[in-house]
């Protein structure tokens, strides 16, 4: 980790009661465990991704660390306190640390609103700043972003894509964020534009300090991004390292036929044989998550004490942990 | 590969025409490529760059206001551009098949599987019966739809989007087309479900040799399922050549910046950024519609749109600066390094 933690989730649920039919009238058919005892921290000027596919939970830990929703048990603390007991000031204090950038820059920002509005907005809420002091730092963040401070007079439909997740990236930062959740963040982007926002975010985390937590698919943009990065599935971690390593030497059988789905950087020379991915099948419900280790019915090593026991998050080294029965859960490389 | 060239598309040009006509804009312009039986063509470019009107073109389905302007789209011969709507009728979905980035939307929700699969091969194929039933049933099968006598008569709620997307390639495969336009069809799907999809795909394709055209903008499914690819910008073709050629050693500009702002897996060194916008396409500069974004533009790029060159066996480039880089050993996108350093392993895990 780059410092001290400044994010630190502990046992994190989240539970959703599913199938409870029209005005949750009708009878609750279970829960939908979309987090089920995540722990993970985020030191101070480190980004920490998160993959997974879709309906692991990884959006459900962005909206519990952004408290928009409650987690059912755990506990997230954010600078040493319980998120969930902020309350007042300190609760604004928080919302004023913690800010979000999101996949969609169309539907992000308000079409109604200059940008000196949108990038301000945040700072006449959580500041006693001046009309005029807000518009020069307005004009900071937006330089900050690589936009000039005489188009916040615009609205956002006059800039492109890119453009307007630079907005986004300036509005969660004109505030001092000192968090930042970027969930799917440049995912809607075009390739070389990704590539501006990708070296903008890094360059930002480089000059500032800030923290992320990165939420992506794209395992080559995550592990590129990330410090050390999550492989979420079904609602648990299966897998945290250091980013390098867990792209490179994953040892979960999820995260390693994760990666092998990955798509290849360079075309497989000639002749060489063509790997087949292998075939995995779909994820399965989260309402009835399969007993023992979630992902027995799809892994190809399965014993049968998989399919009993829950396995833990073990240490694999000092900077890498995975939660399989099989691994030899020992210091030291495999072989 | 080595089959019979199956689609020759020739100077294809498409306008968009906005405001009444007032303003025109060249959605594609000038392109060409060939497909044979068996090969896969990949049409990169980020958006707006023509790479969807392109196959909208070849279909004869551009939404009104567009229209093919220019150049011919033989399809074994057979000027398609030429047919009537009725004689293009009888080519969609017969000897060209589509699959569309949206499986939940491409997909009709209120008709079964079995009656949105059997199309294409009752009207097509004028199968009937118990041999249409079979026909289904063996391309539910093929894209591994599990216990298709029963999945035949659910609906697409009933399926996830991975089932969805592989029933769309079922659809499109039906009426046995000798050609299948995808685009971007693995978008919306997770990095699991893509891989299989593609490697489903693939074997499809060795099954039946048909043609693929691969519309993305993902440069890792170029690399994983083409033989070509062609790299557009602002509705021009800027380089068309073999994917090993062109990944081992890109000389446009563009296309060469392009392979270098994709992350690499584990991989921490600094993404190679293109600054700028890509043009507004109502407002092309006269020359290289790279040049204001090129590091190598000269006063000459600006004045005349370049033709494409031949830098390499089948392999071209709209540059005019292509040869000269190369012999220079300077990367075409101005990255540091020489032009090959894009090669490398696979950085797979």
């Amino acid at each position: 980790m780059a410092g001290e933690p400044l994010l630190e989730i502990t046992d994190l649920v989240r539970h959703y009661p599913a199938g409870k039919g029209l005005l949750g009238l009708g009878r609750s058919k279970g829960m939908v465990k979309a987090v089920d005892g995540v722990s993970f921290a985020i030191g101070t000027g480190e980004t920490f991704g998160l993959v997974g596919e879709s309906g692991c939970g990884k959006t459900t830990i962005a909206k519990l660390v952004l408290r928009i929703e409650a987690p059912t048990s755990g506990q997230i603390l954010f600078d040493g306190r319980d998120v969930a007991r902020l309350t007042g000031k300190d609760l604004l204090a928080y919302r004023r640390s913690v800010q979000a950038v999101f996949q969609d820059p169309f539907g992000s920002l308000s079409p109604r609103m200059r940008v000196a509005d949108i990038v301000g907005e945040i700072l006449e809420i959580h500041t006693s700043m001046t009309p005029a002091a807000i518009a020069t730092r307005v004009g900071e963040v937006l330089e900050l972003v690589g936009l000039r401070p005489d188009q916040a007079r615009l609205f956002p439909h006059e800039f492109s894509g890119g453009q307007r997740q630079r907005i986004a990236i300036a509005r969660a930062l004109a505030a001092d964020a000192r968090l930042l959740v970027l969930d799917e963040a440049v995912s809607a982007l075009d390739v070389s534009i990704r590539a501006q926002v990708i070296t903008l975010l890094e360059q930002l985390q480089a000059d500032l300090g800030v923290s992320y937590l990165y939420i992506g698919h794209d395992l080559a943009t995550v592990s590129h991004l990330a410090h050390r990065v999550g492989v979420m599935y079904l609602g648990r971690l299966c897998e945290v390292g250091d980013s390098v390593t867990v792209s490179t030497d994953p040892r979960h059988p999820y995260t390693q036929a994760l990666f092998a789905s990955a798509l290849p950087y360079q075309p497989e020379d000639e002749g060489a044989g063509d790997e087949p991915v292998p075939v995995l099948g779909e994820v399965p419900s989260a309402l009835n998550p399969p007993s023992g280790c979630r992902f027995h019915p799809r892994c190809p090593l399965a014993e049968a004490r998989c399919s009993a026991e829950e396995p833990v998050l073990g240490p694999i080294d000092e900077a890498h942990a995975a939660a399989c029965h099989l691994l030899p859960l020992t210091v030291g490389p495999r072989r | 590969m080595a089959g019979d060239v199956l689609l020759d598309v020739q100077d294809l040009e498409t306008e968009y025409r906005a405001f009444g006509g007032s303003q025109v804009i060249k959605a594609v312009d000038g392109v060409s490529f060939t497909l044979e039986a068996g090969q896969t063509i990949g049409l990169v470019g980020e958006s707006g760059c023509g790479k969807t009107t392109t196959c909208l073109s070849i279909m004869r389905l551009l939404p009104a206001g567009a229209r093919v302007t220019g150049g011919r789209v033989l399809l074994e011969g057979r000027d398609l551009t030429q047919l009537s709507d009725r004689e293009m009728q009888h080519v969609r979905g017969n000897e060209i098949g589509m699959i569309l980035q949206d499986p939940m939307a491409s997909l009709n929700p209120l008709f079964t599987l079995f009656d949105q699969v059997r199309e294409p091969a009752y009207h097509h194929r004028g199968l009937r019966g118990g041999a249409l039933r079979e026909r289904v049933l063996s391309l539910l099968g093929a894209v591994r739809i599990p216990s298709p006598e029963v999945r035949m008569n659910e609906y697409p709620h009933q399926m996830s989007g991975g089932m969805r997307q592989r029933i769309a390639g079922a659809i499109a495969l039906s009426a046995a087309p000798k050609v299948i336009i995808a685009d971007e069809p693995t978008t919306s799907l997770d990095v699991t479900i893509q891989a299989q999809y593609l490697d489903l795909l693939k074997g499809l394709q060795r099954d039946t040799g048909v043609g693929l055209i691969f519309v993305t903008h993902d440069l890792g499914i170029v690399a994983k399922m083409c033989d070509d690819v062609m790299v557009m910008y602002a509705g021009r073709t800027v380089e068309h050549g073999p994917v090993r050629q062109v990944f081992r050693q890109a000389r446009h500009p563009y296309a060469d910046a392009l392979l270098r702002s994709v992350p690499k897996m584990g991989s921490k060194e600094p993404l190679f950024r293109i600054e700028g916008q890509p043009p507004n396409l109502a407002d092309l500069p006269p020359g290289c519609a790279f040049e204001p974004r090129c590091p190598h533009a000269v006063a000459e790029c600006a004045q005349a749109v370049p033709p494409l060159l031949e830098v390499g066996p089948r392999h071209t480039s709209a540059c005019i600066r292509s040869v000269e880089l190369a012999a220079a050993g300077v990367a075409p996108s101005g990255a540091p390094g020489a032009p090959g350093a894009t090669s490398g392993d696979g950085g797979e895990g």
